[in-house]
């Protein structure tokens, strides 16, 4: 079989997208999906502050703001930051541990083409008789209660969705424990991918449990089960505990390769090695692992007790520790380096006080008597904005201006970059930072409109302007984007310069197999460690240029999950229309016989020649 | 990835020995396979005999807990070397599923 | 050295499911799988023990007046069993004696099927007495916990079964040995929750 790409007609680009199982064929398709989702996410989020701009607003009724906010959250969550961080991991995990793909370069697209159907499942919500309207928490005793479908949309899309980010998250654990090049020991690893580690652990821990929990929703909705159901001795509380127990390791599952992000961000353009490595890699491990242990301080106000509500307490106020660490490694990192500030250096530079603010409410109200006060008021919704805008989409940001020439040997525009900085950052801080004392006295969280005479008018005024700001940053960039593309001006090799890590010594525009020889790490940095020896290639390489095995594409992951998304039509309407089982059957059926196909028939791969690659020079 | 795969052939001594290693391994699972039918037979006995449930629980999850473990170092070879990253992420599971079962013992609000 | 190469009991690996790298990684990923899954059955287990016999007010069924303790006895021994056989099974893997590991394949899955057969009268009885799905919060929890387990059986029995059937002709490679392995660890897995559900839901639920 001949290995080399060709120039393709649109037809065939479209099929090799679908079929694809080259990781950073599918980091693009993940970082599309989530861009678009983003942008839907931030629209909802547009009309909410519309609808807040103004005392007793009638812009959308109560029940549609619901809908608005729930899908708001859930999307921005499940949809835009985790897909979009999965992006980044595809695309330069891999490459910075020098493997030649994922270790299941076929599990890689299924979850990707799981997310995105369970994604689209959830909006088509919309189109079909009202989004979920219960919060993106979707608490028991207000999602039973929900009339309409808006829920099992909820419930079934997340669930599908959810299981593309499991399958994604066991792939790269397998991919970082069994391919690392040689050298690249666990104490050589790049923050990057020690977060991407620590992270898709959290995912195999965390899942589970938002799995069985949404089962039950789906079960006691659908199916005619009694778990939360008080009258038939069901509890609501644990759907409360499940969620959690789920939903707060998975805000670490965001803020994580967030870190991760920024640490390589900040070693890069200060031209130094990142401060304190070990105790970086230490505050990780330690953060994955506290981050199982807090998820009652969510429910402090259910009752659950003193005593529970002190260790949870606690539990909480002890993450700080690691988290306080990875704020100084990177002051320290900054300190005395030859700083360049860049687009993504901005990002990391207005990352830390944002951050920081976000996390010093997090321990205001870990203090359970306090949380008290604050729960369910807006200093929540600035709390938890201050963290996930503030850490994780600046993180999402940056990343996209850094690694733009890594997966698309172009540059964004820097100037065009600082606008959308600076319009974003100020947009930010307007918007949230006023919530705070909106929350202080006394809004409350998801409340549709209020009164004039509430004292609250203008605080809510000077945060729908700043969510203009912010949208008006978005919108620079993505003209930024439009313009890089349509220019496509090629970068070549190391396009920052001072790349210390793998991914940067790699030729451009990356060849699909990736390193033609597999190279020999020779430390931390190890692109730096070879540059500064003067070594001209720039790394140096384990093995002879020799025959390169290759997974063959496969259309089967897109039809498993087309099947998964026709039987979710069919658990959705269970028992209100005749078709509904017959739909369900044949959803499965076609995703277990798809499942069967792809066990039965061998699929070897195939072989890149070595002559082939000594002809190209390099690959193409 | 095929080609890291490296054909080699034993001699005969060798192929003598791993095969005797082998048989000495099945016949210990052989033995843990006794022990867990034995610990079956008491666990369901001291219940069948109706002994107080307070001194039963504990016994029969003791014994739940050591039949777990002969399943996993002897039947699916957990004793063996090359899976130590297996067992680390089976007992942080561990950990984290008695951590919840604990919870949903203790605070789910009502009894 | 391809996927096609013919092995003798000489050149046959120690470790055939872990000599490839899409065995190494075949094997790790699966016993990440199992860490997932013991949370995931760890989840129900917390369900099921928090709603263990609440019902509506005056619900007449609960565990003492349930179970019964033969039947869950011959399923265990039964699943038990099959375990042992997979064992069987794996140590002819490893001599290179195809034959013999598909016969011990083949006892699993009839003994998966036995312990099946009975699961699914026990379940019918119930909901013949009038303990159904949707009964209380106490059947929806059991029927969950314990239908969950069953369903992995009868995943693993499928699994097990396709992968009998479509290696009958071929004998060994290292690109089936890694299937067979993991397919083995996983009905194994189903074992160990299986200890849990008998001691936890049945036995305990007997005592009170």
């Amino acid at each position: 079989m001949s290995s080399i790409a060709k120039k393709k007609g649109f037809g065939a680009s479209v099929w090799d997208y679908l079929t694809t199982v080259d990781h950073k064929k599918i980091a693009i398709l993940y970082l599309a999906a989530g861009g678009l989702f983003f942008v839907i996410g931030g629209i909802e989020a547009m009309l909410i502050r519309i609808q807040l701009a103004k005392p007793d607003n009638d812009f959308v009724s109560a029940g549609l703001f619901n809908e608005i906010i729930t899908m708001h959250g859930t999307t921005m969550i499940f949809l835009a930051a985790m897909p979009i961080l999965f992006g980044f991991m595809n695309a330069v995990m891999p490459l910075q541990i020098g493997a030649r793909d994922v270790a299941f370069p076929f599990l890689n697209a299924l979850g990707f083409w799981l997310f995105l159907f369970g994604g689209i499942f959830l909006n088509l919500s919309w189109f079909m008789g009202g989004a979920p309207d219960a919060g993106w928490t979707s608490y028991a005793s207000l999602s039973l209660a929900s009339p309409g479908h808006g829920i099992d949309f909820y419930a079934l899309g997340l669930q599908i969705s959810g299981a593309g980010t499991y399958i994604g998250g066991i792939n790269f654990l397998v991919t970082i424990i069994n391919m690392r090049a040689p050298g690249m020991t666990y104490m050589r690893m790049p923050l990057m991918t020690w977060t991407t580690f620590v992270a898709s652990a959290l995912i195999l821990f965390a899942f589970p449990p938002l799995t069985i929990g949404l089962f039950f929703l789906i079960l006691d909705r659908m199916f005619g089960a009694n778990f939360f159901d008080h009258t038939m001795g069901g509890n609501t509380i644990i759907w409360e505990h499940l969620f959690w127990i789920f939903g707060h390791p998975e805000v670490y599952i965001l803020i994580l390769p967030a870190f991760g992000i920024f640490s390589e961000i900040f070693a890069l353009f200060s031209r130094k090695r990142l401060f304190g490595y070990s105790s970086m890699v230490f505050a990780t491990v330690l953060i994955g692992f506290l981050g199982f242990m807090v998820w009652a301080h969510h429910m402090f106000t259910v009752g659950l007790g003193p005593t529970a509500n002190a260790i949870f307490a606690v539990a909480t106020m002890a993450i700080a520790v690691p988290t306080g660490m990875k704020i100084f490694n990177w002051l320290l990192t900054i300190w005395g380096g030859s700083i360049k500030v860049t687009v993504p250096m901005l990002y990391a530079l207005g990352f830390i006080p944002s951050f920081v603010a976000g996390g010093v409410t997090g321990v205001m109200q870990a203090a359970a008597p306090l949380d008290y006060q604050l729960h369910d008021s807006y200093f929540i919704v600035a709390h938890f904005h201050y963290v996930i805008v503030g850490g994780v989409v600046l993180a999402i940001l940056a990343a996209l201006h850094l690694y733009w020439p890594l997966m698309f040997n172009q540059m964004l525009s820097e100037k065009l970059g600082k606008w959308t900085f600076w319009f974003f950052f100020i947009g930010f801080h307007m918007t949230f930072f006023i919530q705070h004392f909106l929350g202080l006295m006394g809004m409350p969280r998801r409340v549709f409109t209020f009164r004039a005479d509430q004292g609250w008018d203008l605080f809510n005024l000077i945060s729908s302007i700043g969510a203009v700001f912010m949208a008006i940053g978005v919108i620079i960039l993505v003209i930024n984007i439009i313009i890089t593309v349509a220019k496509n001006v090629p970068v070549g090799n190391d396009p920052w310069e001072d790349g210390r890590t793998l991914e940067w010594a790699i030729p451009q525009p990356v060849p699909f197999y990736n390193f033609k020889q597999t190279p020999l790490v020779r430390g931390l940095d190890t692109f730096w460690i070879e540059k500064q020896e003067g070594n001209k290639e720039g790394m140096t390489y384990a093995e002879p240029i020799s025959d390169i095995h290759m997974p063959n594409n496969s259309f089967i992951p897109f039809v498993m999950t087309v099947g998964l998304f026709v039987a979710a039509f069919g658990a959705l309407y269970n028992g209100e229309k005749t078709w509904a089982v017959p739909v369900l059957v044949l959803g499965l059926a076609i995703t277990l016989l798809s499942m069967a196909v792809r066990s039965l028939k061998d699929d070897h791969g195939y072989h890149i020649h070595k002559e082939d690659l000594m002809n190209e020079k390099g690959g193409k | 990835m095929s080609h890291d795969a490296q054909v080699f052939v034993k001699s005969q001594t060798e192929f003598e020995y791993s095969k005797r290693k082998r048989k000495e391994a099945m016949r210990s699972q052989i033995t843990s396979f006794a022990i867990m039918i034995f610990l079956t037979l008491i666990a369901f006995s001291a219940v069948a005999a109706g002994f107080s449930k307070y001194y039963i629980a504990p016994i029969i999850l003791l014994l739940a807990a050591v039949q777990v473990v002969l399943q996993l170092y002897y039947f699916m070879h957990m004793n063996e070397k090359n899976h130590g990253i297996a067992a680390f992420f089976l007992y942080t599971g561990a950990l984290f599923a008695f951590t919840f079962i604990l919870t949903f013992l203790t605070i789910i609000w009502w009894g | 050295m391809d996927f096609n190469t013919k092995y003798t009991p000489q050149t046959w690996p120690e470790h055939p499911e872990q000599v490839t790298l899409e065995g190494k990684n075949k094997f790790l990923g699966f016993w990440l799988f199992l860490g997932g899954e013991t949370v995931l059955f760890a989840s129900l287990f917390a369900t099921y023990l928090a709603l263990k016999n609440k019902g509506p007010s005056g619900m007449e069924y609960s565990t003492q007046t349930l179970f019964e303790l033969p039947l869950v006895f011959v399923m265990t021994m039964l699943l038990l069993t099959s375990s042992l056989t997979s064992v069987y099974a794996m140590y002819h893997m490893k001599n290179h004696n195809f034959k013999g590991m598909q016969t011990w394949m083949a006892i699993t899955v009839l003994l998966g099927l036995g312990f099946l057969c009975l699961e699914i009268y026990e379940f019918n009885h119930y909901v013949h007495i009038g303990f159904t799905y949707g009964q209380s919060a106490f059947s929806s929890a059991f029927f969950t916990l314990v239908g969950t387990h069953g369903i992995h059986v009868v995943i693993g029995l499928v699994w097990i079964i396709l992968l009998i059937l479509r290696n009958a002709k071929r004998g060994f490679s290292l690109y089936n040995a890694p299937k067979y392995y993991t397919a083995s660890l996983y009905w194994h897995f189903i074992d160990v929750v299986w200890v849990f559900i008998f001691t936890v839901v049945y036995l305990m639920g007997v005592v009170g």
